[in-house]
């Protein structure tokens, strides 16, 4: 009797049960069944009249009278279109200043004068600067901030970019990446202590952060396009709205873990509010908040490819022409110079917050301004070498002032002819996997997601939710799979649930796996970390090129991208989880004679489960980011739908939707995942 | 309680409540504590009832276990918590009336702090956070680091200057933590358990510079600890703390010798006297008029016991105390000190 009333509490008979009536369901429905099968579209309305609502709220909400210096007359227009335009041209206007003092051009001067100004004036037009000066300033820069290594990191980086003929793309999305950045930071910073100072803002905020960290890249585009329009504008903001509310969070979490005593230590030295805000506060918090400028950077450079969807210019733009023309080799040297700036800039900024100040040096006048003389010695050096350059390539290009667009040195062909090699020796071997691996696999698991009545997905989402968090966490995941489900899409929902959990178990197995050896070994743990490192740097669109070149357009393609990128975060943490299992606890299994398995399963693996189980989620999360932007080379699930919104005028509707279906996914696994790791935290005092 | 123009720091009824009626229910309650009252009314007792005054120079001890209200009470008198109720007079000038202004100018030129965890910036160096609370004034640079450097030599860290929070032990960083908070000069300097947080021998060792910057500076001293060994060797007055209440405040000898509660007692019952009692403690009158027949040898009124007690024994005539000027104070007799040492235990 005890044995069977124990088995009843258990959570392993629970689930059986679940699981039980999980397939009893799932075959004893079918088609035929009409609401038990799939739930009927409630929501089929809701993205037309978010479109009516848009569309009147931008043009007649609110109109006023504006004077429209073409027609010279006064004219009715809405006060939301106005208010974005002006935003929008004030974020285009300062683009477009980095964009020309890098690159020359006439568009700043123009808007402080007219074009007739400049029709009429041959000379009012901004010179570019050579790009020896920027490669020049890089290496300097380099120097004055940390030292020789990272001078040589940010000057060959830009040699490398000039060289390649990759110089115009690049000013592109740097002067993009300019501006989008440091707003992105200074945003986020700013609501992040808000956040932190007022309880009422944190408590709005923390619903909008979680959708918005799982909304997929390609939703944020939609809305820019109907408020922004489209053009380099859209692409910043919209990378703005991508990338800031990471550094909120990072702004919120580094705040609350300053310690009381150092905010009161400041608190009696005499602090003002502003004070101690700015001197002890944020500066106490920077760790976290330099991980929040770093993921802004990172994010603003893995939106410069999606943002070319909405008219970004830039290596973006370039790399997304080339990955539709197929062509690799092309795609891969500008992947290098995404990556090359991204890391330039990421290790730039943190070694310039990291900077000290020397009190103690009474310099003259040479040393203590010897950065700026070089620099200007760098310049005149440049001038010098450009107007040389003049003579010695007349009449055709002047490397020595702007290598101009693809006609520099260039190893395309060598990776072409690579993967034409690959392509031909190992054809045979890739499409068999291929073909073996969507016939398979693929397609019967895909059969099997579609063939799921919703009341059977229901019965199981549900009672996994039960087990794990009780009524309450049942409810919740139970909210947001009914949302989806009441839409048109829930079988594009289950394709993309499809992929996810293939992606899912293919990346934690290999996460698990190479997590758990790495972590046996110093070497290898600092080795791996420093593989996931490099591999978090390298924006998402870069992992499809690869796979493409290896397994062209196909669905393998956009699964072995994503388990690639997915991989990481079950990588990282693991190695940390096992890593951080506290020492006593290790002695004491050895003491009680545990063998090394013994060790790992009994004690190990336990303990830094929950941990795990976070990078888990963080997988899960990837996987969906990455299934969606596997929408690009062409699959059948909410992603597309969302890519096609964005080329439809009145895709806003439906691509907020599809956004919110996909982010409502993320959530419900997200909320199970914590739930599940807080309670097992608990249990273990591990909080 | 008298009024005095000496005293630098003055408590009058001063509580504390935790909680969000806190104000509604000490008023509702007449400023009567029932402690299980309060905490049903989701209120939790910091400081009941604190009255004290701190002269001039003088190093009061607050002392208490953990939760016991003492830290409570300092952050009271810092005003880094708001009072629930009562009065606190800074130099006469009524703390809890001060606007922000007021009180930033209090704390930048009257006041000083060390944290028990040490509170550096941690993006600071050591100079950095020593110069931190001249600059956060308005002090120049380079005046705020040339005080900054000559409190690293006070406070014996040449040559650390440069090195950051991190990167220095515990003893070293609350060594930088006394040093910033001295660097503006203030009348009151708070502790908060400075050396809690320390190694025993490094503690021993701090509390030994601690006394001997005392005695170069002679501040008016506010030092809260929870270990009873420490408050009796550097404190002026002990104030012993329970449940947020002040159970006794006294000098260190009559604590020791007159425990006023069973509470204060159990502190004080293992303590062995003679290495905490002055000669002025248990010495006898000194009566001129009478013909006294005294050895040679003198002792210091202010001398502890154990470091005279064997010169006593070997003496046949009681010996004479005498102050710092000389003057004979009082006799000890060798009764005085058998009985100091062994009084209890043959009473009982």
């Amino acid at each position: 009797m005890d044995n069977i009333k124990k088995f009843k509490d258990s959570k392993l008979a629970l689930f059986l049960i679940v699981l039980t009536i999980f397939f009893i369901l799932n075959f004893s429905i079918d088609e035929s069944n009409g609401v038990l099968w799939r739930l009927p579209a409630l929501f089929a309305n809701l993205p037309g009249a978010i479109n009516s609502f848009v569309e009147s709220l931008i043009n007649d909400w609110f109109l006023i009278e504006i004077y429209d210096p073409d027609i010279e007359e006064y004219e009715k227009t809405g006060l939301v279109k106005e208010i974005t335009r002006t935003f929008s041209g004030l974020i285009l206007f300062f683009i477009e200043l980095i964009r020309e003092i890098l690159l020359g051009g006439v568009n700043t001067i123009a808007s402080f004068t007219d074009w007739d100004f400049i029709n009429e004036n041959e000379w009012a037009k901004w010179p570019a600067l050579p790009w020896t000066i920027v490669a020049g300033g890089a290496f300097i820069l380099g120097y004055a901030l940390k030292g020789l290594g990272l001078s040589l990191l940010a000057g060959l980086s830009a040699m490398y970019i000039a060289i390649f003929g990759q110089w115009y793309p690049a000013m592109e999305t740097l002067s993009f990446v300019l501006i989008a950045a440091p707003f992105s930071f200074i945003l986020g910073l700013l609501l992040g202590i808000l956040a932190y100072k007022k309880r009422t803002v944190e408590k709005i905020l923390a619903p909008l952060l979680n959708i918005a960290q799982t909304m997929p890249h390609f939703s944020y585009l939609i809305p820019v396009v109907a408020f922004f329009g489209i053009g380099d504008q859209a692409g910043a903001l919209a990378t703005i709205i991508f990338a800031t509310p990471p550094m909120i969070r990072l702004t919120i979490l580094g705040l609350k873990k300053v310690p009381p005593e150092v905010l009161e230590s400041g608190l009696m030295s005499g602090c003002t509010k502003f004070q101690s805000l700015f001197k002890v506060l944020i500066p106490t918090a920077r760790h976290d908040i330099l991980i929040g400028m770093n993921q802004v950077i990172m994010q603003c450079l893995g939106m410069a490819v999606i943002a070319s969807f909405i008219g970004a210019k830039g290596l973006g733009f370039n790399l997304l022409l080339a990955l539709n023309g197929l062509k690799i080799g092309q795609a891969l040297e500008l992947g290098i110079c995404i990556v090359l700036i991204a890391v330039t800039l990421d290790k730039l900024s943190l070694a310039w917050a990291n900077k000290q100040t020397d009190y103690f040096s009474d310099l003259p006048f040479f040393e203590r301004n010897k950065y700026s003389v070089l620099f200007f010695i760098a310049f005149v050096v440049s001038i010098i070498l450009a107007y040389v350059g003049s003579i010695i390539f007349e009449g055709g290009i002047n490397y020595f002032y702007i290598v101009e667009h693809n006609k520099g040195l260039t190893t395309q062909h060598f990776w072409q002819s690579g993967i034409d090699w690959i392509v031909e020796n190992w054809y045979a071997g890739l499409q068999g996997f291929n073909s073996f691996l969507i016939t398979g696999i693929l397609v019967p698991m895909k059969n099997a997601y579609l063939g799921m009545p919703v009341i059977a997905t229901f019965m199981l989402v549900m009672g996994v939710g039960y087990i794990v968090g009780g009524i309450k966490s049942s409810l919740i995941v139970c909210g947001f799979l009914i949302c989806i489900a009441f839409t048109e899409w829930w079988d594009r929902a289950l394709i993309t649930a499809y992929m996810t959990t293939f992606a899912v178990l293919v990346s934690a197995a290999i996460g698990l796996i190479v997590g758990s050896l790495c972590a046996q070994n110093n070497l290898a743990t600092k080795i791996i970390l420093l593989v996931c490192d490099t591999f978090q740097t390298l924006p998402s669109f870069i992992y499809l090129i690869p796979v493409i070149m290896l397994f062209g357009v196909t669905d393998t393609s956009v699964l072995i991208a994503v388990i690639v990128y997915a991989t990481i975060p079950a990588t990282r943490y693991t190695v940390e989880g096992l890593r951080n299992v506290p020492v006593s606890m290790i002695e004491s299994s050895k003491m009680s004679g545990a063998n090394k398995w013994q060790q790992l399963t009994q004690i190990e693996f336990p303990l830094s489960m929950p941990h795990i189980l976070l990078g888990i989620n963080q997988t899960v999360i990837f996987s969906l980011f990455m299934v969606i932007i596997g929408a690009m080379i062409g699959t059948e699930d909410l992603g597309q739908l969302i890519l096609k919104s964005l080329s439809d005028k009145n895709g806003i509707g439906n691509g907020l939707i599809l956004g919110l279906c996909v982010s409502f996914i993320g959530l419900a696994v997200d909320h199970l995942i914590q739930v599940w790791s807080n309670k097992r935290k608990k249990d273990l005092g591990v909080i | 309680m008298a009024e005095s123009k000496n005293d630098v720091i003055r408590c009058e009824s001063v509580y504390k409540i935790f909680g969000e009626n806190a104000k509604k229910v000490l008023q509702n309650n007449n400023g009567k504590i029932n402690q299980k009252e309060f905490e049903d009314k989701g209120c939790f007792i910091g400081v009941n009832n604190a009255s004290f005054s701190v002269k001039k120079g003088e190093m009061l001890v607050i002392m208490g276990l953990s939760g016991s209200g003492k830290s409570t009470l300092l952050r009271c008198i810092s005003r880094l918590t708001d009072t629930t109720a009562g009065n606190i007079f800074i130099d006469n000038e009524d703390l809890l009336a001060m606007n922000d202004k007021e009180l930033i100018e209090l704390r930048r030129n009257k006041m000083g702090m060390v944290f028990q965890s040490f509170a550096l910036l941690p993006h600071k160096t050591v100079l950095e956070n020593i110069a931190f609370p001249l600059q956060i004034k308005g002090t120049s640079t380079k005046d705020s680091i040339d005080r900054a450097m000559s409190m690293v030599e006070l406070v014996s860290l040449q040559g650390r200057e440069n090195s950051f929070p991190r990167q220095l032990s515990g003893g070293q960083q609350q060594r930088v933590g006394i040093a910033r908070s001295l660097a503006v000069e203030p009348d009151i300097w708070f502790l908060d358990e400075p050396f809690s947080a320390l190694d025993p021998l490094i503690r021993k060792e701090m509390q030994d510079e601690f006394l001997r910057l005392q005695g170069v500076l002679n501040k008016t001293i506010l030092f809260v600890t929870h270990d009873f060994d420490e408050a009796l060797r550097l404190a002026d007055r002990i104030a012993i703390m329970k449940d947020g209440i002040i159970e006794q405040i006294d000098t260190p000898s009559n604590i020791v010798l007159n425990p006023a509660t069973e509470y204060v007692s159990k502190f004080t019952s293992e303590v062995p006297r003679e290495r905490v009692l002055k000669v002025e403690a248990i010495m006898d009158e000194y009566d001129s008029s009478k013909e006294n027949v005294l050895s040679d040898l003198k002792v210091s009124k202010d001398a502890i016991v154990e470091t005279v007690v064997e010169k006593v024994f070997s003496q046949d005539h009681p010996v004479p105390v005498i102050d710092n000027n000389n003057n004979i104070v009082g006799v000890l007799n060798c009764d005085n000190v058998i009985t100091m040492l062994f009084g209890e235990k043959t009473k009982n």
